[in-house]
């Protein structure tokens, strides 16, 4: 017996069960089809950040109608995630890298986000525990953070109260296209069918959007994380280094946490994100650089995650150009939590609307039919080649 | 050939002798200041106590080991006060002295030893309230006793054994309180026979005790531990449901022991679900044998108590020697197999002498902190589990309530969560997963961090 | 071996041979002994070793063995140690809780 339902989504990550939030929403019947637990990967583990500052370019409409979920959380899934809206500050060790803020401050400013420009005496001034190597920064107001570990379970449960229904566990084993639609079996036997799919499947999504020919060159690998004991909260925004040794923020609660480049390759075959821990090391000096009043700080746990990244560090959202019903959202290159409730609105649009009102012709999947330039950023995040380890 | 041996308990050092006598140079890494492990430990430095008095029975035993590794001693690169924070292929990373290193090998024992396991109760964070070993450690380490009127409560044949020596060295103990009944360690006796001397030395200590006049109850139910910044009154239900109140300053807590398997975790051993003493255990042949180049062996692969360890850790380091093309004796091998079965199997009698109570730690009231890192009570979890997409699965509670996210990395916490979980969503204990361990297994400073080579 | 004091927590079973140790616990003046670990020096002077982050409560660790991580104290220039594996050491100042970050 098969289950028929308009819209089907593979991978109950943040951008799954957005979408399928803003379909059921709408009061279109849809189901996620999760292999483990809603937000068990690169959705639950990552830093958190919600960052506006510095983001690609053409990313910016997607980023802001994103935002602009987020800040209204509690109104939409009736949580709020722990968000907080603690700013971020981007900062250069040196002249170079500050003209390379002063760029990225020019392109978020003309994208209507304000932006304060730091020398060492604002930052003396105003967050005087930052590290004398720090000679400049930038600081965007509007950034926030939020608890990754909550935010996909609560909007999978808001999703549910509204319609949707999520299925945890079940792992799809087959998908094949037939009478302007597509039929699904998955591990336990069960099958479906959908008018409309939608490929969320994270550092897994890549195998499906092969089985339609659309290749794309993704690969699986995390940054490397780690978390401090408590300490005092003294730490008020998100604070990131512009050469990536440095992503950090502390909670409330007093834990700082880290991330940093360079990114490590994932094995999402065997379920593993290693952490090397020369880069958990790397890691350890790097903070204790720009925020040395944490040097007696102790870490106590270190984690990775799961996630597909792309040779130029955008992600693929959008229409297959295979087959007409097959939506493709993934390869986020570790920057998908911000928009991930924005890319789950578009996704929605695109379903019931047939468009988004949101630019999103970049992140086109059929950009890889030609050789697509590996992006400096990549070069910048990976240690050579994407197979860092 | 260089083989690296993890931990300076009885099997630690056994298997670094045995290495030495076959000419490895082995390393031995120790978290301590001194070898013996927690078991053997010996008083530091200036503490005049005569701990073979105070080691009774196992004097002759705990003698014989420190007195063959100090003559083994320039054989073997020992490093004390040195701890293993994580592993990566073939390589330690370690702590010693506030900076860290890394040592490579290319075939490395753990022998990492092993904690309590705890059952929390209400007020179990209060100032005053120590693990069982923790109070024998104070004790034989630094001749100091957690408190002037010490209870101890759980579920251990050490039970009996501390109060016996606290009792020897001055503290008065306000009783024994074992949460299992008496028949269960009757009907233990067909495996505790596997080591009829060890079983004996039990009771005689139970005997000794009810004889001076301390209180020994069996099959009670912890109720609290009241006391603001001190303990004050450890409370109780007997068999009949009555409420004991126990005048106390201190109280000792233990339900056996639970193997330190982080190591081992990230060396790359594998972790089967052990029905008699419901933990995850981590994979070995008869020889400790837990994956390429890895041995594990005493307490932290498989609790069987001090003469398994000894025995175990001759037994790996033999493994090993003979995985290297070295030529040892298979008799030895045999006879030390024999005897590490035979003991292994008194350990599971044990278990069911003083049974794990993992109902009543499925059952804990809301109120009580489970997680005393980071303040996450029964009812935390509980209600955690409740709202809906939540897998009961520990990993997943532990990102939800943050139990088992704290500075010990659930050492202390997971063993009641995992009933909690099991019990609170009807799963079979064995479906529930088991805690991750993540690097750094203790906490490190980032001024240690220092990069290696 | 001197008298326990009234509110310390852990008593001195047996006698010492090692030096008196001079240290200092939240600003107060107190003595060990050589061969004292830090928490059985502190414990057998006072009845607690640090101040819980989420409650108003205080901790004495608990395990002694350095599983639990419940005995990390804090010396003034905001080092951490562990308190039941750090020999104590003549002159030491510790805190129960962190120092401000600015006075580190």
């Amino acid at each position: 017996m098969s289950t028929t339902v308009e819209t089907i989504i593979i991978g109950g990550g943040l951008v799954g069960v957005w979408t399928a939030y803003f379909l059921a929403k709408r009061g279109r019947s849809v189901i996620v089809l999760e292999k483990e637990s809603v937000g068990a990967q690169s959705s639950g583990v990552n830093f958190g950040n919600l960052r506006l500052q510095g983001r690609y370019p053409d990313q910016y409409p997607l980023s802001l109608r994103s935002q602009d979920l987020w800040e209204r959380l509690p109104e939409l899934i009736g949580d709020a995630c722990e968000y907080d809206r603690t700013g971020h500050l981007y900062c250069a060790f040196n002249e170079a890298e500050a003209e390379k803020l002063a760029h990225y401050a020019k392109v978020s400013r003309a994208n209507g986000i304000a932006i304060e420009d730091l020398d060492r005496s604002d930052l003396d001034k105003r967050f005087p525990y930052m590290g004398g190597k720090v000679i400049a920064a930038t600081f965007s107001e509007r950034d926030a953070v939020a608890n990754p570990r909550l935010a996909t379970p609560a909007t999978s449960r808001a999703a549910q109260a509204l319609g949707a229904t999520i299925i945890e566990n079940c792992r799809v084993t087959g998908i094949e296209a037939r009478n302007r639609g597509f039929e699904l079996r998955v591990d336990d036997g069960r099958t479906f069918s959908c008018t409309h799919l939608v490929n969320s499947a994270g550092a897994w999504a890549a195998d499906i959007a092969a089985r339609f020919g659309e290749t794309v060159p993704a690969f699986a690998a995390g940054p490397p994380q780690f978390v401090t004991e408590p300490v005092p909260y003294f730490i008020g925004p998100s604070i990131q280094t512009i050469d990536g040794s440095v992503i950090a923020r502390q909670i409330p609660r007093g834990n700082v946490i880290l991330a940093g480049y360079p990114r490590t390759a994932s094995d999402p075959v065997a379920n593993r994100a290693p952490v090397p821990p020369h880069k958990t090391l790397a890691g350890m000096t790097a903070l204790a650089r720009v925020i040395p009043a944490l040097a007696h700080a102790s870490v106590i746990r270190v984690w990775s995650g799961i996630e597909a990244y792309l040779p130029d560090m955008i992600p693929i959202i959008g229409p297959s150009h295979a087959i007409p019903g097959l939506f493709h959202a993934f390869g986020f290159c570790g920057h998908g939590y911000q928009i991930g409730p924005g890319v789950g609105l578009c996704l929605s649009e695109w379903i019931c609307d047939g468009h988004t009102p949101t630019p999103l012709a970049a992140f086109c999947i059929a950009r890889f039919k030609s050789e697509v330039a590996v992006s400096e950023k990549f070069k910048a995040e990976f240690d050579s080649g994407g197979q860092s380890r | 050939m260089k083989a690296i041996v993890v931990g300076g308990g009885p099997a630690g050092l056994r298997a670094a002798m045995t290495l030495a006598q076959h000419g490895l140079e082995p390393v031995l890494l120790d978290e301590a200041a001194r070898p013996g492990g927690q078991g053997y430990r010996s008083p530091a430095p200036g503490i005049a106590l005569d701990i073979a008095a105070l080691m009774g029975s196992q004097k002759a035993k705990y003698e014989r080991l420190h007195r063959q590794f100090e003559a083994a001693r320039d054989t073997i690169d020992y490093r004390e006060r040195t701890s293993v924070w994580a592993i990566d292929g073939h390589t330690l990373f370690i702590e010693r002295n506030g900076h860290t290193n890394v040592l490579t090998f290319d075939s490395l024992i753990v022998a990492s030893g092993a904690t309590d396991r705890i059952v929390p109760l209400p007020g179990w964070t209060v100032p005053g309230v120590f693990s069982l070993g923790g109070a024998q450690i104070a004790l034989k380490d630094q001749g100091a006793l957690i408190g002037r009127r010490v209870a101890f409560l759980g579920s251990s044949p050490l039970l009996a054994l501390a109060a016996k020596q606290y009792q020897a060295t001055g503290a008065t103990v306000a009783g024994v309180f074992d949460t299992a009944p008496f028949y269960a360690k009757i009907r233990a006796v067909p495996h505790l026979l596997h080591a009829p001397h060890t079983a004996l030395r039990g009771l005689s200590y139970l005997a000794q005790l009810r004889m001076s006049g301390v209180p020994l109850h069996f099959g009670i139910e912890p109720v609290r531990i009241e006391g603001c910044d001190r303990v004050e009154t450890l409370v109780l239900r007997d068999r009949t449901g009555r409420e004991m109140h126990i005048d106390c300053d201190a109280v000792a807590l233990g339900y056996g022991l639970k193997p330190e398997t982080q190591l081992a975790e990230l060396a790359g051993a594998s972790f089967a679900f052990d029905k008699s003493f419901r933990m995850w255990l981590p994979v070995i042949d008869a020889d400790g044998r837990a994956g390429p180049d890895l041995y594990l062996a005493g307490d932290g692969a498989a609790i069987g108590g001090a003469d398994a360890a000894e025995a175990s850790g001759t037994l790996a380091a033999l493994a090993l020697l003979a995985d290297t093309g070295h030529t040892v004796a298979q008799s030895q091998i045999d006879r030390l197999r024999a005897s590490i079965k035979r003991l292994r199997r008194f350990q599971r009698g044990l278990a069911t002498a003083f049974a794990w109570p993992h109902r009543d730690a499925g059952a804990l009231p809301g109120e009580t902190i489970v997680c005393r890192c980071e303040n996450v009570s029964a009812g935390d979890i509980r209600a955690a589990l409740g709202v809906g997409l939540i897998p009961p699965e520990l990993n997943r509670v532990k990102a939800i309530t943050r139990c088992g996210m704290g500075r010990c990395q659930g050492r202390m916490c997971g063993p009641a969560l995992q009933e909690i979980v099991a019990a609170q969503s009807g799963a079979p204990v064995a479906t529930v997963g088991r805690l991750r361990t993540q690097a750094p297994i203790k906490p490190i400073a980032l001024s240690a961090a220092e990069m290696p080579r | 071996m001197d008298e326990p004091l009234p509110h310390a927590r852990f008593i001195r079973a047996v006698p010492r041979n090692g030096k008196r140790l001079q240290f200092v616990f939240e600003g107060e003046a107190m003595s060990g002994f050589e061969g004292e670990t830090v928490l059985t020096a502190l414990l057998c002077n006072t009845g607690h070793v640090r101040q819980f982050e989420f409650s108003a409560t205080l901790r004495a660790g608990f395990c002694i063995m350095a599983a639990c991580q419940d005995c990390w104290v804090w010396c003034e220039d905001g080092t951490r140690l562990r308190a039941c594996t750090t020999p104590l050491a003549d002159g030491m100042r510790l805190l129960s809780s962190p120092p401000p970050p600015e006075q580190v």
